[in-house]
């Protein structure tokens, strides 16, 4: 019998699909780190068959049969917030934020991005080069800003971006992230204390005040909300902005297209998330009996719906695996579809935006100061993208 | 034809307010308001384009 293909895979150019995938049918079986069997979906409007249909396919990642793609999703089972709940439990926890990230919400965030977007880039051309822009620049502008929304202490960032990194690491082991989950907890619960009897004015202090004070949350739900709101905040969109960097950087033609032309930036910012895939992919499990593509799916049978392919589907998109900056194709599933869509994509524009349309503009001799080659890409099973990134300029 | 949007089911993704904010617009809540629901002849096929990225199919087109 020969083995089924692995699921996740380590990329070997951080902004390409891991080369493996090429083999994995549109929907076929695949075989997880534990080896589980589970059914992995590359096809886009596969994927969206299944990330709209949350009443067949459950995000529960506290039920046993929700697939671990690494093994921090067994210590996440200990966490409960609503990207791991159903309708409509879901939907009532999503209803309490939503009012902090609409369009306007986040447009109105866009002076203060900037303001630390130039002083960041002060700093780095006052240091001189060479700089690396994953501590330097791409960390610091997403944990600011969700620091500054939640009204979580900045001063606090090298605790919490040390333990959000193990918790969403495809390498990290399952003693390490159980302890990152439970420190992050600690930390959390701590600050949600102190802020019950001094209120400031973030967003956590809101959900105290409108939702723990009331009886629409616990405090302990609270805590769960929070930790999924700080780490999703930060990792992610430092990650895009790096690996946007070098994702333009090594398509030269597109990056003085967006020179000559910044009006492109949004596009050019919507077809990084698609072409980067910065979620490889993300799990579910099926609570029924499902027709998927030809295939019988059976009620607890796990999924994964491969972003990095179906974002590279040539039925959704023409020549897919061209970057193009003027593409302006807004359905790839970089951040889901359906009810779990990302409700900070509007910020994560917004921040990838200012960074990079600032950096480019600001440091117009920027350049890789490594090979693309030697840049250590982040680990198969968690938020992908590289962990330094050394420019001159 | 006329948009027509289900509340209920808005999630507050906001990409219809990307698509067309002259269409679309976000309560206080976050829940979506359509700003002016007539689709001009001919112009169906945009909006249909639009409507299909709304991650909750809260948005239709009605005759
Ligand atoms: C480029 C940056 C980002 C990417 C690629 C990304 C990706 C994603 C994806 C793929 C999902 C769907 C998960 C699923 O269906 O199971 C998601 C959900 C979520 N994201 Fe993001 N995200 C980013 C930035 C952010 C930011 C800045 C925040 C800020 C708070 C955030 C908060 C969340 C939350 C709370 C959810 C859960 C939504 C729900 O279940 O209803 N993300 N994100
Ligand atoms: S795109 Fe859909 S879910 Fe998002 S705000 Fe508009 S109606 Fe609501």
């Amino acid at each position: 019998m020969t083995l089924l293909p692995e699921y996740p895979q380590a990329r070997g150019c951080p902004f390409q699909p891991a080369s493996g995938y090429a083999d994995y049918e549109p929907v076929s079986k695949v075989r997880l780190y534990n080896g589980r069997e589970v059914w992995a979906v590359t096809g886009h409007a596969e994927a969206r068959q299944v990330l709209l249909d949350p009443g067949t396919y459950s995000s529960d990642r506290v039920h046993p049969h929700y697939p671990a793609l690494a093994p921090r999703f067994e210590s996440a089972r200990k966490v409960r917030n609503f990207i791991g709940m159903d309708p409509p439990e879901h939907t009532v926890q999503r209803r309490m934020l939503l009012s902090s990230f609409t369009v306007k919400k986040t447009n109105a965030l866009r002076p203060r991005i900037q303001t630390l977007v130039d002083g960041l880039i002060d700093e780095i051309e006052a240091k001189g080069p060479v700089a690396d822009l994953v501590p330097d620049f791409a960390l610091p502008v997403p944990s600011i800003v969700i620091c500054e929304l939640l009204g979580v202490p900045y001063a606090d960032h090298a605790f919490f971006e040390h333990q959000s990194r193990r918790v969403v690491t495809g390498s990290t082991t399952l003693e390490e992230s159980a302890d990152a989950f439970a420190q992050l907890k600690a930390y959390l619960d701590d600050l949600i204390q102190r802020k019950q009897r001094e209120p400031g004015d973030g967003l956590l202090d809101t959900l105290i005040a409108e939702q723990v004070g009331t009886g629409g949350l616990t405090r302990a739900e609270l805590v769960d909300i929070a930790l999924l709101l700080l780490v999703a905040g930060h990792e992610t969109t430092a990650s895009a902005i790096a690996l946007g960097v070098v994702t333009l950087l090594e398509h030269p033609d597109q990056l003085a297209a967006l020179r000559s032309d910044p009006r492109l930036l949004p596009t050019a910012v919507e077809e990084l998330l698609r072409f980067m895939a910065i979620a490889d992919g993300i799990a579910r499990f099926a609570t029924a009996d499902a027709d998927l593509a030809g295939h019988r799916v059976r009620a607890g049978d796990g999924v994964v719906v491969v972003i990095a392919t179906a974002n590279r589907d040539g039925e959704a998109f023409p020549s897919p695996a061209a970057f193009a900056v003027d593409r302006g194709a807004r359905h790839h599933v970089s951040f889901g579809h359906g009810v779990h869509q990302c409700i900070g994509q509007n910020l994560a524009r917004a921040e990838m935006e200012i960074a990079l349309g600032t950096l480019f503009r600001r440091l117009p001799g920027l350049r890789l100061a490594r090979d693309l080659a030697d840049l250590p890409i982040k680990e198969a099973g968690g938020v992908q993208g590289v962990w330094e990134l050394p420019v001159t300029w | 034809m006329r948009i027509s949007a289900d509340q209920g089911r808005c999630l507050g993704a906001g990409q219809c307010v990307l698509s067309a904010p002259d269409r679309f617009d976000q309560s206080e809540l976050g829940l979506v308001e359509v700003l002016d629901p007539e689709v001009p002849e001919g112009d169906e096929k945009r909006f249909r384009d639009i409507l299909d990225l709304c991650p909750s199919q809260a948005l239709s087109l009605e005759a």
